[in-house]
């Protein structure tokens, strides 16, 4: 009998315990879940809304639609402009592909110097890359415009593609570099052996090693670039040169914002989209590069 | 180090060199040369079209006495205040949570992470600012819970919070990189304290916080420059609105530069922004060797 007794006293320990874990678990889910819905729920929600009447979007939280109207979609890609959607999402992509070819290409060679080489001045250099890593950007801002405007560039996608060719991009320069340091530097001196010189060596060995973090590199460039504000908004001033971000920026001044919500919302989630398409279809590479940039700081 | 690097081509010395001599290029072309420009323009008065006249220390003078500038630099160190902090905080605690083994993680991380990766979009700012409208997300919301709607746009203080939590909203890339240095905490550490006899509580402040440190360290001087550098939220969602309440610094300096063509003004103006962020960055650094912990030899870059 007491054996009883003590096996149902032990069931009864096991079972509080697994409780006050089943409470711990849900108590975390419930946390995660909670921080998820506040994420995500926005975005569902303006998905929705994109196929509302503009009568329905003020009228509920609920996300879908009570009937999916594309007009928004239709309407708002004519712009109010003499340009449609497609015409800014290309000049996007003007800037877009050759500051990717841009950035991977210089990045990639300023890395090798820095982590493969020792040369005279290398500590005084790399200290400089480091700071400019901290500098604040706003301090270039007003004696850029200017240096683009004597070299009669303004209006043109030069200023906004042209400085990533000389690798100012420091910060894919420093993930890169920690990149590099993971690789063992046999691979360097078995292709030396085999008669690479230094530059068929990082083609050939080299970059193949690296491939996920110069697609890290090319991804973030791709999204940052597609986001820039900034950029365009001191450089471009014809509307005909418009990227899609100071398109978008110029829809929602022209209505006002009282009315054509609908047509502006779907507008901002059709320049969303390419980004999250990349992302989706890449997202690993994101959260890898940004952890092993982080990390080792 | 040196000697591995020195041992694949050192014939060369200066083949090194030739690698980065493109980014030496770039760094004095785009880099330096700006720097040491607006540092003389802030001396100036200077309209682009003619020729910068010398004025000395008067932009400078005139700045303090400005009430614009003034008013600038409060509302910025507001943004700054809460934003760096809240951001850290609630970054840490989700990584903190994503980093319990617990299943389905990898979904939780990339919902988080999405924000921040679309944050910085115009697209996203047009959204927020639709989601704050007098009868947006937000107010219907708080209308199923029986709260008066709050105009969000209309006061200073809501127009800060919105814009605050636009940035907080993008916490994924700052957690990321938290919950990467949280796996890199040696098991071990727990292990032991646990025959110590320690709970999860004394875990997180003596073994899980200065493990981290390093990693805390770089997320706050970053978010610290970038909070002091605010433009496209203020700029898309409020316009600096109501009564200049979210009109930050780096509003009011594109405005004089690109609106009033005040070029030597607004260099001043950016000098002063530079020296505040260079001296809360000095701050940071020099206070590190009391609170950060390295675990190799003393945190080599």
């Amino acid at each position: 009998m007491s054996h009883t007794t003590l096996e149902q006293a032990e069931y009864e320990r096991q079972r509080k315990r697994q409780m006050k874990k089943t409470t711990k678990l849900m108590l975390l889910y419930g946390i995660l879940i909670f921080v998820a819905i506040i994420m995500l729920y926005p975005i569902i929600w303006l998905v929705g809304a994109s196929f509302k009447s503009n009568a329905d979007i003020f009228s509920s939280i609920w996300f879908m639609p009570k009937e999916f109207d594309f007009a928004p979609y239709v309407q708002g890609w004519k712009t109010g402009t003499e340009y449609t959607m497609g015409h800014y999402f290309m000049n996007t992509f003007k800037i877009v592909v050759p500051k990717v070819v841009f950035v991977v290409i210089s990045v990639t060679i300023t890395a090798y110097g820095f982590a493969r080489f020792d040369f005279p001045g290398k500590k005084f250099w790399f200290s400089i890359l480091i700071g400019t890593l901290l500098l604040p950007n706003i301090i270039l801002r007003i004696p850029s415009y200017m240096m683009w405007k004597t070299f009669g560039m303004l209006d043109t996608y030069a200023p906004l593609v042209l400085p990533s060719l000389f690798g100012v991009d420091v910060f894919f320069v420093f993930m890169l570099i920690q990149f590099f340091r993971g690789i063992p530097k046999d691979l360097d001196e078995s292709a030396k052996i085999d008669g690479c010189n230094s530059l068929q060596t990082l083609i050939f060995i080299l970059m193949p090693v690296l491939k996920p973090a110069i697609i890290s590199c090319a991804l973030f460039t791709f999204m940052w670039t597609m986001n820039d504000f900034m950029g365009p908004l001191i450089f471009i001033s014809s509307v005909e040169k418009y990227p899609l971000t100071i398109a978008l920026k110029m829809s929602m001044d022209a209505t006002g914002g009282a009315f054509d919500w609908n047509k502006i919302i779907a507008m901002s989630l059709v320049g969303l989209l390419p980004s999250i398409v990349v992302f989706f279809s890449a997202q690993k590479y994101f959260i890898e590069g940004i952890s092993t940039s982080g990390i080792k700081g | 180090m040196k000697t591995t690097a020195k041992a694949s081509f050192a014939k060369d010395r200066y083949i090194g060199l030739v690698y980065v001599a493109p980014w030496i290029f770039g760094f004095l072309v785009f880099t330096l040369y700006p720097i040491l420009a607006s540092f003389f323009l802030s001396f100036t008065e200077y309209d682009l079209m003619s020729a910068p006249t010398w004025v000395g220390l008067q932009n400078f003078k005139e700045l303090f006495k400005d009430k614009e500038f003034i008013k600038a630099l409060t509302v910025t160190a507001q943004y700054v205040i809460f934003e760096v902090p809240l951001k850290l905080a609630f970054s840490l605690f989700v990584a903190f949570i994503l980093n319990m083994n617990l299943k389905g993680i990898n979904f939780f991380r990339t919902a988080y992470y999405i924000p921040s990766i679309l944050g910085s979009n115009v697209a996203i700012a047009i959204l927020w600012k639709f989601i704050f409208s007098t009868d947006g997300l937000v107010n219907q919301v708080l209308k199923v819970i029986n709260i008066a709607p709050i105009s969000w746009f209309g006061q200073a203080t809501p127009a800060m919070f919105t814009i605050v939590l636009l940035r907080v909203w993008e916490f994924g890339s700052t957690m990321v990189i938290f919950l990467a240095a949280l796996k890199e905490v040696p098991a071990e550490l727990y292990e032991a304290a646990e025959v110590d006899g320690s709970n999860k509580f004394l875990n997180f402040c003596t073994i899980t916080m200065p493990m981290i440190t390093p990693v805390f360290f770089f997320n706050f001087v970053m978010q610290l420059i970038h909070a002091f550098q605010e433009f496209n939220a203020p700029y898309l969602v409020t316009n600096g609105g109501p009564m200049k309440g979210t009109y930050l610094l780096p509003m009011l300096i594109y405005d004089n530069t690109f609106k009033f063509y005040e070029m030597g003004y607004a260099s001043a103006m950016s000098w002063v922004l530079f020296v505040i962020i260079m001296i809360f960055t000095a701050i940071t650094f020099k206070s590190s060797k009391y609170w950060v912990f390295y675990n190799d030899n003393g945190g080599e870059e």
